[in-house]
């Protein structure tokens, strides 16, 4: 325990650490800021807020809005690839709690704080399926996973007849679309969430022992980490995540799109963590730039829909801009990049 | 004993197997192997096929495949060794089909297409009753000049790039728009023919067409991107239906009971009801016609005057 103390201090004090971890910070803050410049100029009329109906109106707040769910999924991702896993099931779990959501409005008249907590419930019983089988069964993360990614959209339109199951209700459509002084709701939850989140990780020795799981699992086991409940707790905060972000998504639309909803949303999710610094090999994750990873995508998505750029050309312009973000962090083009630079100097 | 078991029980299946064909004495058997009912609107094409067959006495064999070509395959073999007068086919992808088409045209029984097409010989089936979604989204833009008397600035959300749909209800729509120089599509993007989509794209089109006042109507390529889009204009501010016209195609249930709400203000249906086309198909080429290769069978155009009344009808 005092060794990792001592790793605590150090990451505070010791000068080139915190240099090293800025410059992490410097590849994703600036593309984003490239990103969101470059739709200023394409799209005039994109910095503009304006307040409707007593709420902020306009593109920047379109990002943050739209990115919520994306966020809390990509969070949780985090987490769990700080571990050395991956979960793919990210978007079916959100087809079943939008699912869960939907059908208890429909049929029952339980009040809707106890329906959201169900919904989350059923997120945390995904996670903790995806966590048994990885942790206690050894299965791979990606096969472990790929199975209630498949079957979990099965489930989730067996629970909804196969039909979007549509809602009205005052306090999903505040989570939904809704706004508190002005601020969109769901933009509070992702917030509050992933603040409270990152105190545990960070504020506790929990983010050191899913990063010392995630690096060498066998090694935190005999250092007397419990290493299979670290792996079961990163998939229980991935399925509780994704489940909010499912009640999100379904609220937003007044629906659960059992096809639809979330679809293809762990690649976002991953990229997003991919582009925050993070290594899929485990033992590294940083909530905060994942974040940014996510905004980066999100203002990369809003800039094109705004820009009118014929939809086939929208898919490859994405990757592109991905593919751009993700060498200028590579170090090895870093490095490439500055020597070449350096050696036109002399 | 398994054996005396086993034997009985086929002795009573047989029983009922005679017993049934001699009850369903018909005129014409026809097998139908539907892909399955994925969505409301399949479900409500299996139920209308499988009512016009009951009101013309004919026989239906019904096979439903769970979304899997290798079960529809399996089904229309079954229909050929049982020697069925026809069969109608939903076919769930486009290839793969020709040797089992070629096996129905060997014994002589003719195959109908039923809403979608497949990768294969003309000859190796008797025709194909489908919509067409050219003349969906033209219908969609003359009501929309009626309505606006050629004078709009429209934005489209399009269905996924690159299916079918998308494609052609796109160039039905921009073919008659093109006939009205003062109605322009003004933007155009993907909203993947789901809801949200629909819904993140309106809003950009909002944001970028200064808060939405520059939009006089949006066409979407779906029901479902339309829902999405009431939702968008209704957050901007703007009534949906009043101050911006919605115009979209499919006809599914939620979208009566939008337009019921002034919401949207015109639908134009997919139709679902192809079995009618279909049996007298199969009919006149029995009694030695022919039979065009494509039987369009477009739905009507709704508006929200029947709306209420409509939804009450679909959404049971």
């Amino acid at each position: 325990m005092t060794g990792l103390e001592d790793r605590k201090n150090q990451r505070k004090t010791t000068m080139p650490f915190s240099v090293k971890l800025n410059r992490q910070w410097l590849g994703p803050v600036i593309a984003l800021l490239l990103i969101i410049i470059g739709n200023g100029i394409i799209s005039p009329g994109f910095f503009t807020i304006r307040i409707v109906d007593g709420h902020l109106y306009g593109s920047l707040v379109d990002i943050v809005h739209r990115g919520a769910s994306t966020v809390l999924v990509a969070v949780g991702m985090a987490i769990v690839i700080g571990t050395r896993g991956i979960d793919l099931s990210v978007g079916s779990i959100i087809a079943i709690c939008g699912a869960v959501t939907a059908v208890l409005i429909r049929d029952t008249s339980l009040s809707p704080f106890v329906i959201l907590l169900i919904a989350l419930a059923a997120g945390i019983v995904c996670g903790l399926w995806n966590g048994m089988l990885v942790a206690y069964l050894d299965i791979q993360p990606i096969i472990a996973t790929l199975i209630l990614m498949v079957a979990g959209r099965g489930i989730a339109q067996m629970i909804t007849g196969g039909q979007i199951v549509t809602f009205h209700g005052p306090f999903f459509e505040a989570i939904g679309s809704g706004y508190l002084l002005g601020i969109p709701w769901r933009v509070i939850i992702a917030a509050v969430l992933i603040a409270g989140l990152w105190a545990v990780m960070r504020k506790t020795a929990l983010g050191l022992f899913v990063e010392s799981v995630g690096g060498n699992a066998r090694a935190s086991r005999l250092a007397g980490i419990d290493a299979r409940g670290i792996k079961v707790l990163a998939y229980v905060i991935s399925g509780l995540c994704s489940a909010m972000a499912g009640v999100i998504i379904a609220a937003d639309i007044r629906g659960a799109d059992a096809n639809n909803a979330g679809l293809w949303l762990e690649l976002d999710a991953i990229l997003a963590v991919v582009i925050g610094g993070a290594a899929l090999m485990g033992g590294r994750f940083y909530l905060g730039l994942t974040v940014i990873g996510v905004l980066i995508i999100q203002a990369l998505t809003t800039g094109i829909l705004l820009s009118g750029l014929p939809s086939q050309y929208t898919l490859i312009v994405k990757a592109a801009v991905v593919m751009v973000v993700l060498l200028v962090q590579a170090p090895k083009a870093r490095d490439m990049i500055l020597r070449a630079m350096q050696r036109k100097k002399s | 004993m398994t054996g005396f078991r086993k034997l009985a029980l086929g002795g009573v299946a047989m029983c009922i197997g005679l017993g049934m064909s001699v009850a369903a004495h018909a005129d014409m058997v026809i097998g139908f192997s539907q892909i399955g009912s994925e969505s409301g609107w399949r479900t409500s094409e299996t139920a209308s096929i499988k009512a016009e067959a009951e009101r013309r006495g004919i026989d239906l064999k019904f096979s439903d495949a769970q979304q899997k070509q290798e079960n529809q395959i399996k089904a229309v073999r079954s229909f050929i060794a049982q020697g069925v007068d026809g069969i109608l086919l939903a076919p769930v992808v486009e290839t793969g089909w020709d040797q089992v088409l070629q096996e129905a045209k060997d014994a002589g029984i003719p195959v109908v297409l039923v809403d979608r097409g497949v990768a294969a010989s003309e000859d190796l089936y008797l025709t194909k009753v489908a919509s067409d979604f050219v003349v969906e989204g033209a219908l969609a833009a003359a009501w929309l000049a009626a309505e606006t008397n050629g004078v709009c600035d429209v934005v489209e959300l399009q269905g996924t790039v690159g299916s079918s749909a998308a494609n052609d209800r796109k160039a039905g729509f921009e073919s008659v728009v093109g006939n009205f120089p003062a109605i322009n599509i003004i933007r155009s993007q993907s909203g993947d023919f789901t809801r949200s989509g629909g819904k993140e794209v309106m809003e950009s089109f909002l944001k970028a067409e200064d808060g939405g006042k520059n939009i006089c109507a949006v066409y979407a390529h779906n029901d479902d991107m339309a829902l999405g889009a009431v939702q968008a204009i209704k957050e901007a501010g703007l009534k949906p239906g009043a101050d911006i016209l919605i115009v979209s195609i499919d006809a599914v249930p939620d979208i009566f009971k939008a337009m019921a709400d002034g919401d949207t203000n015109a639908t134009i249906e997919l139709n679902p009801h192809l079995g009618g086309p279909s049996f007298d198909a199969i009919k006149t080429a029995k009694d030695g016609g022919t039979v065009d290769k494509w039987i369009k069978a477009n739905g009507p155009l709704f508006l929200p005057d029947t709306a209420a009344e409509e939804y009450a009808k679909r959404s049971q």
